[in-house]
């Protein structure tokens, strides 16, 4: 059971998250969308959005960082476990309970809203529902750390996901004495991974990181096949030599 | 020197009967499809009124548009990019669905299949996005049609700005007028520029904006950049949607669909030659006041030999030329000075311009001791007041508009002098610097406004670009998948995605 659940179910998940993601961007880019709901009702959407989003990005860095920074990485940067696990703890509590909270009303105008909710899938109202619970284990594993300050656990934790990215056998072991509820944290954060591509939060991989890059703002689309030429002064005065010849061999050719 | 052709157009406000055929055909080509049930490509305000969505011109509660900065630079007036992209959560300039009107359906059925009873039938309106009774419509698409409402609320019209606007509460000094409105296909366009996904382009070879369905993510940051609130998000597919400028009837040489069911003939399409390189120029003027002018001298003279030989030089077909030759846009605009963009002040560079229109004179009672100026009544004593014109087409410059009234008038005494006294009076002509043969022309296009007067358009050269054969199987300009002309080239698997060329992003 343990084997599968952190032995395997990860490569289901990170599989069905990359080749799903993949195959729907290709063949179904027109439901490729963020699917806000803000022209239907504004109210407790600004508020609700912005703690839930940058809660949740916080959230999401900070595994990113706690669990595939190498450890010897950590060493030559002098930080100790005791101090990454408190980081964590704080860092970690405080944008958790920003994202619970802009959730929690996030959800209360989705399930209430007469306009949000008819207009919303099951898949929109299921993967919050999914979200708000990982929040709840995730506030959870915080009381569960509190015990064990000197950060021991975690490294468990830090072993078990560099040795799932770089394929180490029986990854499994590594995590098989931790508390349960790091354990249902982890099998329910690798079933998100794993509904991923068949819901909106496909829009975090469209982040707009392009429109800082493009030249200047406007976009203009061509048909041509070859490049325009690049008109010097010496082609405009060309065009006005040109026109005058012309004009010249065909007096009235200006009407 | 960077020659394009755009396909402009011009509405004739002066014949315009407010009779919402252009919106409701439009509606059934365009609009008839869930999620955007409350959005109109086009519509019909009667002014003054705040319009729809309510207060769209009042661009300090929207901030669409551009902005110069104090330090000279013209950036969205919603934020430049890192503001832009910093809203993205959470849109603070985005219009809710109640700004334009909740979208209801009538329980039609209810009037066949209610039983015997002792009061009549009724249908009562139900709300087509969540299927609930509506117990009272609060707003709809055309709120204020002839002047509907108090004047307290339709005071509140921005064109009101710098007026005295009491007196035209009162009944004797009331007025009105109807503005059709469509996507301006502007030629610096806030919404592509607010675009964070790069979905919203402008074609070069028409300069027709569209949205690239694929592309469109749902950011909403078009929406609230376009400040005339043309672009319209879908709540059902999640994207924005606006006026294609019926694309695929202009490239087939066909007037859109609004202009072509236009009962009062009051809408023109033709070519417009304009230097792109001049664009950001003219857009960034220091004056409001200057836009205007600064926009006139974006556009290329199609009689000019060089600028002739610059277009070939930068493809412009041969046909777009001769077409920009006998633009109908071109002698409104350019020559006649008549016709205006709408709300240049918002720094977009629209291309749907307008004829300003005539009124009565103000006050019948008077009209024995108004100001006439020779034979024609002087164009301050009309009943629209100028100002306004001029805060809706000129950002508040009364002096070109009265030209162009002058010219109008001019018009109509100068035919009626032929007409009915069977006398040609160049008096009258030279009075506004024209001279009988050109007000005989303007008369030709302005008031008999035959079918091929009116819509100069040439066909787009796609057969240069893509083969029939490979459009076979197309399904046109629907909003689906691979429908849009999308930028993406092969298929993950295999085949082939779509043989056709693609258009490309020009630089």
């Amino acid at each position: 059971m343990n084997n599968f659940f952190f032995g395997i179910y990860p490569y289901i998940a990170l599989s069905v998250l990359i080749i799903g993601s993949i195959a729907r961007y290709e063949r179904d880019p027109f439901s490729w969308k963020s699917s806000s709901s803000q022209l239907l009702r504004r109210r407790q959407l600004r508020i609700g959005s912005v703690l839930f989003h940058v809660g949740i990005l916080t959230i999401f860095f900070g595994h990113l960082v706690g669990l595939f920074a190498p450890l010897p990485l950590l060493h030559a940067l002098g930080i100790s476990h005791e101090f990454k696990q408190i980081l964590a703890m704080v860092v970690g509590g405080l944008a958790g309970i920003a994202a619970l909270i802009g959730g929690g009303m996030l959800f209360h105008r989705r399930w209430t809203d007469p306009r949000i909710r008819k207009t919303s899938s099951v898949a929109d109202i299921g993967i919050l529902v999914l979200i708000l619970i990982q929040l709840v284990f995730g506030l959870s594993t915080i009381v569960s750390s509190a015990q064990h300050l000197d950060g021991k656990e975690m490294v468990k934790f830090m072993l078990w996901a560099q040795g799932v990215v770089t394929f180490q056998p029986d990854v499994a072991a590594r995590i098989a004495d931790t508390p349960l509820i790091f354990k249902l944290h982890i099998v329910l954060g690798l079933t998100i991974f794993l509904l991923f591509p068949f819901t909106r939060l496909v829009h975090m991989l469209s982040v707009p990181l392009r429109y800082f890059w493009r030249p200047g703002y406007q976009i203009v689309r061509s048909r041509r096949t070859q490049p325009l030429p690049q008109h010097s002064d010496a082609e405009l005065n060309q065009a006005r030599l040109t026109a005058a010849r012309r004009a010249a061999a065909q007096p009235t050719a200006a009407e | 020197m960077r020659v394009r052709a755009q396909i402009g157009m011009v509405l004739n406000l002066d014949k315009c009967i407010g009779c919402h055929t252009c919106s409701v055909t439009c509606k059934n080509v365009w609009t008839s499809r869930d999620g955007v049930e409350y959005a109109w490509f086009n519509n019909v305000e009667t002014k003054p009124g705040t319009g729809y969505p309510t207060d769209w011109e009042n661009q300090a509660r929207w901030n669409g548009g551009w902005r110069r900065t104090p330090s000279g630079k013209l950036i969205p007036k919603q934020g430049a990019k890192w503001r832009i992209a910093a809203n993205i959560f959470a849109n603070p300039n985005l219009p809710e669905i109640d700004d334009y009107y909740e979208p209801f359906t009538f329980d039609y059925a209810h009037l066949a299949n209610a039983p015997q009873m002792n009061a009549f039938p009724t249908a009562r309106p139900r709300s087509v996005i969540t299927g609930e009774r509506i117990e009272k419509i609060e707003k709809g698409p055309n709120w204020e049609e002839i002047l509907g409402g108090e004047f307290s609320k339709r005071s509140k019209d921005y064109n009101f700005e710098g007026i005295q606007k009491q007196i035209y509460g009162e009944y004797e000094n009331t007025f009105m007028m109807y503005l059709p409105r469509l996507c301006e296909h502007c030629l610096n366009p806030a919404c592509a520029a607010s675009c964070p996904s790069g979905a919203i382009y402008k074609r070069e070879e028409d300069g027709i904006v569209l949205i690239d369905q694929e592309k469109c993510r749902g950011w909403r940051m078009c929406v609230s950049g376009c400040p005339y609130k043309k672009v319209y998000y879908n709540w059902s597919t999640g994207k924005s949607e606006k006026c294609t400028l019926c694309y695929p009837r202009i490239e087939s040489g066909n007037p859109t669909v609004c202009s072509e069911t236009c009962v009062g003939r009051i809408r023109y399409l033709g070519v417009m030659l304009y230097d792109a390189d001049k664009i950001e120029e003219a857009a960034n003027v220091p004056s409001e006041k200057q836009l205007y002018d600064a926009q006139l001298d974006v556009f290329l003279d199609p009689n000019d030999p060089v600028v002739i030989e610059m277009a070939r030089a930068d493809g412009v077909p041969e046909e777009w030329l001769e077409a920009a030759r006998h633009s109908p846009i071109w002698k409104m605009a350019m020559e006649w000075k008549v016709a205006f963009p709408l709300h240049p002040e918002y720094r977009t560079l629209p291309m749907v311009w307008y004829i300003p229109p005539l009124s009565p004179i103000q006050n019948a009672a008077e009209a024995g001791a108004l100001g006439v100026d020779g034979a024609m009544p002087d164009v301050r004593n009309l009943r629209i007041p100028l100002r306004y014109l001029a805060n809706l087409l000129t950002a508040g410059d009364e002096e070109p508009i009265a030209h162009a009234l002058e010219r109008m008038l001019a018009m109509r005494a100068y035919m009626r002098a032929k007409t009915v006294d069977g006398v040609v009076d160049e008096g009258i002509a030279a009075r506004v610097g024209l001279s009988g043969r050109v007000i005989e022309d303007m008369f030709k296009i302005m008031s008999l406004a035959d079918y091929e007067d009116r819509f100069v358009i040439p066909t787009t050269h796609r057969e240069m670009v893509e083969d029939a054969y490979d459009i076979r199987t197309g399904e046109g300009f629907t909003d689906c998948n691979s429908c849009s002309t999308g930028m993406s080239k092969g298929s993950l698997f295999g085949s082939q995605k779509r043989p056709l060329k693609m258009p490309q992003e020009a630089k």
